[in-house]
């Protein structure tokens, strides 16, 4: 026993792979070391908790970069024999949910510190969901996958009911429990109907390991008009819906997002939503590249309904965080345009890539507004909270103002190049019915946006039943990182070039 | 392809966009600034177009350029991958509405810093942004800069009427919003199928015309891809059936944005026909002619007969505004040298009367309080100056000769007249001038002479009313120059302008004073005698 257990460390220490998952394994020795300062910590002093946490992840980033300057931290080619690819496109990942993480991490730190919770397993299991996000992006094989998927989601659990003093905040919990648990099921099985087709002798291209991608994309290649292989597609893909809440697998959305904690509602909005987007673009070019003919139309359809139903059902909410849960619907849609841009147009992924990043920056102002926007109950955001809201608090309401408008792709800032980018590949991609669509949503979010804009601004005296919502104090580290997010969109707006990721 | 400056005045040129932009960031943040300080930046944003704009006319030769655009400088922004670079530069059209965006810029400029508005810094920065949105449009030979400047004239318009705006500015604001992203979405729907079709290297006017000149598009994406553009500039020109943002929006901005977005930004859109859709896509334009035509006798009639029924002083102006746009249309639609030439001249003085009516309207205002033109009356008796302009301000915009919007529309006659297929459209639209002559003279009548209403009487009696400042005379006094500039010596623009009209629609250069100098004799004497009628009136 010891022999082989010796062998085997010997094996894996003569690949010397696991240099290429450091920022991983990094991130999740953070969070177990959190944990430990924790006890270590007197009690008084346990607000010093996010330091260890923000200033924890940006050494790690620091080391990395440092240690990336010589060798390049990519390795091309499979890692772990297949469980993990890396490219350029995981390397822009893995930067996004350092960001995500550390953002998530500030913005927790407001809300834990107004409703006095727990800090340091919120900090904890953020860490080690944005790691986990990570090894997803990179994943090359299903096991690799559906492990990293169920990390991030069950990290997701806690975090939704995170505030257990509140309603709102358990109900959203049990409600994502138990969407989570169903797309989670789905998804296994649609990969078990996969792994059972593929490792079946009799069809062509059966394989061993039938759930490493390489094979399943030669496999589904020569047998795309199976029907179980067919089945399996379309169940994974029905999971990752659930994940990027996409029609008609977005029923959780409002009321998890009216739910849970602002900043778990951010990184929900943000991280999750563009994890699952990255693996659907995985899947979509890579194993299921052989069956695009047969997905193209039934993506083009979730597409468009997406779009629609996300604008229109945004139109009529009064609660700012369900609001921005329709919104994210419809932002999903665009993103699914993409998608299927992608399946056609080879660089059309970097336009995928590039509104992510737009869209986090865009959100996170705006969800950090709301996180750092107190009162009674940070489920009952309500707009007519916001009246005039500029008057009280200029920075606010600018911050508000660009976050909003980058969201809604008016120039000049990012969102706008980032949806001409996406409009672009569709129009390469010949979808000329999508991109109507797209931008018939365009229009219609401009209402719902502009609205809530109309109240910050141009709002009158509040009326005297609402209580006015006015940030209590906003130290000099909150502009200082709202800040950043509003010069990073206009910057981007005004220079593309300053996010470095289209050619 | 040049990149970096070409010569000195390309450098003036970027500065012109670049300036404005970057006072109005600085006013931005400028709540802490002494006041002088903040007035006099604001100052020099505003002077400054209209200045370097003067010495590029001066400066200003078109055959000094193969493309016919010059003064032209190019730097890359990241979107190079795309084809798009920061390309500024003019020709003999864009130099045009430059010059009118600075005339109309500085006027409005002038005028917003004697108002004392609340959070003037913001204000001024608003309208400085605007400013330099609005050069940066007309100068962009790149399509996506063009759009993109638009964006930056068009935003700072939408916050200045929810902030400052009258009553109703909250409805105002939204529907404005909706309906001019939804053009101007759509028009850059129509520009990236245009350049996507073309298979140009770059986004830019000169390499789309390049190529589309080796080879045109056929029939059937011309006609696809036109009425994109047609609609969405349509659109944010107000064209008939997209127009209900125009009277209502221009009724509750502040002054200063309805001058510059009536006056300036309206422009646009036809600019964007006039430079880009008809030019590069002419099959497509004699698809749609007989639609533009509908639609813009649409604008002409049913929108002149609305006005005619207005009793808000604002609106009124909002409406015709919208009104004359159809004549815009009419030339543009004529697809002919003659046509192209007339919409030139009327969208520059038409920027211009357009704007001077706002302000006058606004001068109105702030004596009578109110814009209920059943509630004024008797004004001239007070203020003999504003009745003057205003006199003045109605003349020109009802197209009497004298002013550039006389030569503007008759030129446009003509071409109307010249081919067979539009020549019937003379007629209607000829009854537009007099529909536009009949509200002219009649809000004229009915805000400054006969009996005065019971509620100007009181202000009267009190001395509440007094004739224009010194600071409303200057912002003007100087539109009024314009536009006797445009009337009485048209060829300042069509001589710069003919090269490039000619090359686009080439067959026989701006041929026109003789013909426009005959008629406006004869039409002098018409006017002396309405003013004489008008004077009978008042006794």
């Amino acid at each position: 026993m010891n022999e082989t257990l010796i062998a085997f460390l010997r094996e894996i220490a003569a690949t010397n792979q696991w240099g290429a998952i450091l920022p991983e394994m990094a991130l999740g020795l953070l969070a177990l070391t959190l944990l430990v300062i924790e006890m270590i910590l007197p009690r008084h002093q346990h607000y010093l908790m996010v330091r260890f946490a923000i200033f924890g992840q940006i050494a790690i980033l620091a080391v990395i970069a440092f240690a990336a300057r010589n060798t390049p931290l990519v390795t091309e080619g499979s890692l772990f024999g297949g469980m993990l690819l890396q490219n350029d496109l995981t390397q822009f990942m893995r930067a996004f949910f350092f960001i995500c993480s550390i953002v998530v991490c500030y913005l927790g730190h407001i809300y834990l510190e107004r409703e006095k919770l727990a800090r340091t397993e919120f900090y904890a299991i953020v860490i080690i969901v944005a790691a986990a996000m990570m090894l997803l992006v990179q994943s090359h094989h299903f096991v690799m996958l559906f492990v990293a998927l169920e990390t991030v989601t069950i990290g997701f659990y806690i975090l939704v009911s995170y505030c257990r003093k509140s309603v709102f905040s358990l109900e959203a919990g049990l409600k994502y429990l138990i969407m989570g648990a169903l797309s989670s099921s789905i998804l296994l099985f649609g990969i078990v109907l996969l792994y059972g087709a593929g490792g079946n002798p009799a069809l062509a291209g059966a394989s061993g390991d039938a759930l490493a991608f390489g094979n399943l994309r030669e496999f589904i290649a020569l047998n795309s008009d199976n029907a179980l292989v067919r089945a399996g597609v379309l169940l994974t893909l029905a999971g990752i819906f659930f994940k990027i809440s996409a029609v008609p697998f977005q029923v959780w959305v409002p009321d998890v997002y009216q739910g849970a904690p602002t900043p778990t509602t951010a990184f929900l909005a943000v991280g999750s939503k563009a994890v699952g987007f990255i693996v659907l673009l995985t899947l979509v070019r890579g194993p299921f590249a052989g069956m695009t003919d047969f997905l193209l139309p039934i993506l083009s359809v979730i597409a468009a309904v997406t779009i629609l139903f996300g604008n229109i059902s945004a139109i009529g909410q009064r609660n700012v965080k369900r609001m921005m849960g329709f919104s994210g619907v419809a932002h999903a849609g665009y993103l699914l345009v993409g998608i299927v841009a992608a399946m056609t147009v080879p660089w059309a992924h970097l336009a995928i890539i590039f509104y992510l990043f737009t869209y986090l920056f865009a959100s996170f102002a705006v969800f950090g507004v709301m996180t750092l926007v107190p009162k009674a109950n940070d489920a009952l955001q309500e707009m007519d909270h916001y009246r005039d809201f500029a008057r009280r608090e200029p920075f606010l309401g600018g911050v508000l103002a660009v976050g909003l408008g980058s969201l809604a792709g008016i120039p000049p800032l990012a969102g706008f190049i980032g949806k001409l980018f996406l409009f672009i590949a569709a129009f390469e991609a010949g979808l000329y019915g999508l991109l109507a669509i797209s931008v018939l949503g365009v229009f219609i979010s401009i209402y719902y946006y502009f609205g809530w804009m109309r109240e910050v601004y141009f709002g009158d005296a509040y009326p005297a039943d609402s209580q006015p919502v006015s940030a209590g104090s906003v130290s000099f580290v909150d502009r200082v990182a709202l800040g950043a997010l509003v010069i990073a969109t206009i910057v981007i707006g005004l220079f593309p070039k300053a996010l470095p990721i289209l050619p | 392809m040049v990149n970096g400056f070409t010569d000195f005045n390309a450098i003036l040129l970027f500065i012109a966009v670049i300036l404005p932009l970057a006072l109005g960031g600085l006013l931005l943040l400028g709540g802490r600034f002494p006041q002088r300080l903040n007035r006099t930046l604001a100052l020099v944003g505003f002077a400054a177009p209209l200045v370097i704009s003067l010495w590029l006319f001066r400066c200003f030769d078109a055959t000094a350029a193969e493309s016919g655009f010059v003064f032209q400088s190019r730097f890359a922004t990241g979107l190079e991958a795309l084809g798009i670079y920061l390309h500024l530069g003019l020709n003999g059209i864009s130099l045009a509405l430059v010059l009118l965006t600075g005339v109309v810029g500085l006027a409005a400029g002038l005028f917003a810093m004697q108002s004392q508005a609340e959070r003037g810094h913001l204000y001024l920065a608003l309208l400085l942004i605007m400013l330099g949105g609005l050069v940066g449009t007309f100068a962009s030979i790149d399509l996506f800069f063009f759009y993109f400047f638009h964006e930056f004239a068009l935003i700072p318009t939408f916050i200045m009427i929810g902030i400052w705006g009258g009553a109703g500015r909250r409805t105002a604001a939204i529907e404005m919003t909706i309906y001019l992203t939804a053009g101007a979405l759509l028009s850059l729907l129509g520009l990236i199928a245009l350049y996507w079709n073309s298979g140009a290297e770059y986004f830019s006017i000169i390499a789309l015309r390049e190529y589309l000149a080796a080879e045109p598009l056929s029939a059937t994406v011309q006609n696809n891809i036109f009425p994109l553009l047609l609609v969405g500039f349509g659109i944010l020109v107000s064209l008939f059936p997209f127009h209900s943002w125009a009277p209502r929006g221009y009724g509750v901005a502040p002054t200063a944005a309805a001058m510059l977005h009536a006056g300036v930004l309206k422009k646009f859109g036809l600019y964007g026909l006039l430079q880009i859709a008809a030019p590069l896509l002419p099959l497509g334009a004699m698809e749609w002619q007989s639609w533009l035509l509908w639609l813009a006798l649409g604008n002409v009639l049913i929108i002149g007969l609305i006005t005619l029924a207005q009793n808000d002083l604002k609106q009124m102006i909002g409406y015709a505004s919208v009104m004359h746009m159809g004549y815009c249309f009419l030339g543009i639609a004529t697809f002919s040298v003659i046509g192209a030439g007339g919409v030139i001249i009327l969208m520059v003085a038409h920027g211009m009367s357009v704007a001077l009516l706002f302000l006058l309207s606004t001068c109105i205002y702030h004596r009578s309080q109110t814009f209920d033109m059943g509630a004024m009356g008797g004004l001239a008796r007070k203020t003999p100056v504003l009745a003057a302009f205003f006199v003045v301000a109605t003349m020109a915009s009802i197209g009497l000769p004298g002013f550039g919007n006389f030569i503007g529309e008759f030129t446009i006659f003509m071409s109307l007249g010249e081919s067979e297929a539009t020549r019937w459209f003379v007629l209607p639209t000829a009854i537009g001038i007099i529909i536009s002559a009949v509200y002219g003279l009649r809000a004229v009548a009915r805000t400054f002479f006969g009996n005065a209403h019971e509620g100007i009487l009181k202000r009267f009696e009190k001395g509440e009313i007094e004739d224009l400042r010194w600071s409303e005379r200057l912002p003007a006094g100087f539109l009024v120059v314009g536009l006797l500039i445009v009337g009485l010596w048209p060829a300042v623009l069509t001589d710069n302008a003919s090269d490039a009209v000619e090359s686009i629609y080439g067959r026989a250069p701006v041929e026109q004073s003789a013909l426009v100098l005959q008629v406006e004799t004869a039409a002098v004497e018409s006017l002396a005698l309405l003013t004489s009628d008008l004077h009978s009136n008042e006794r």
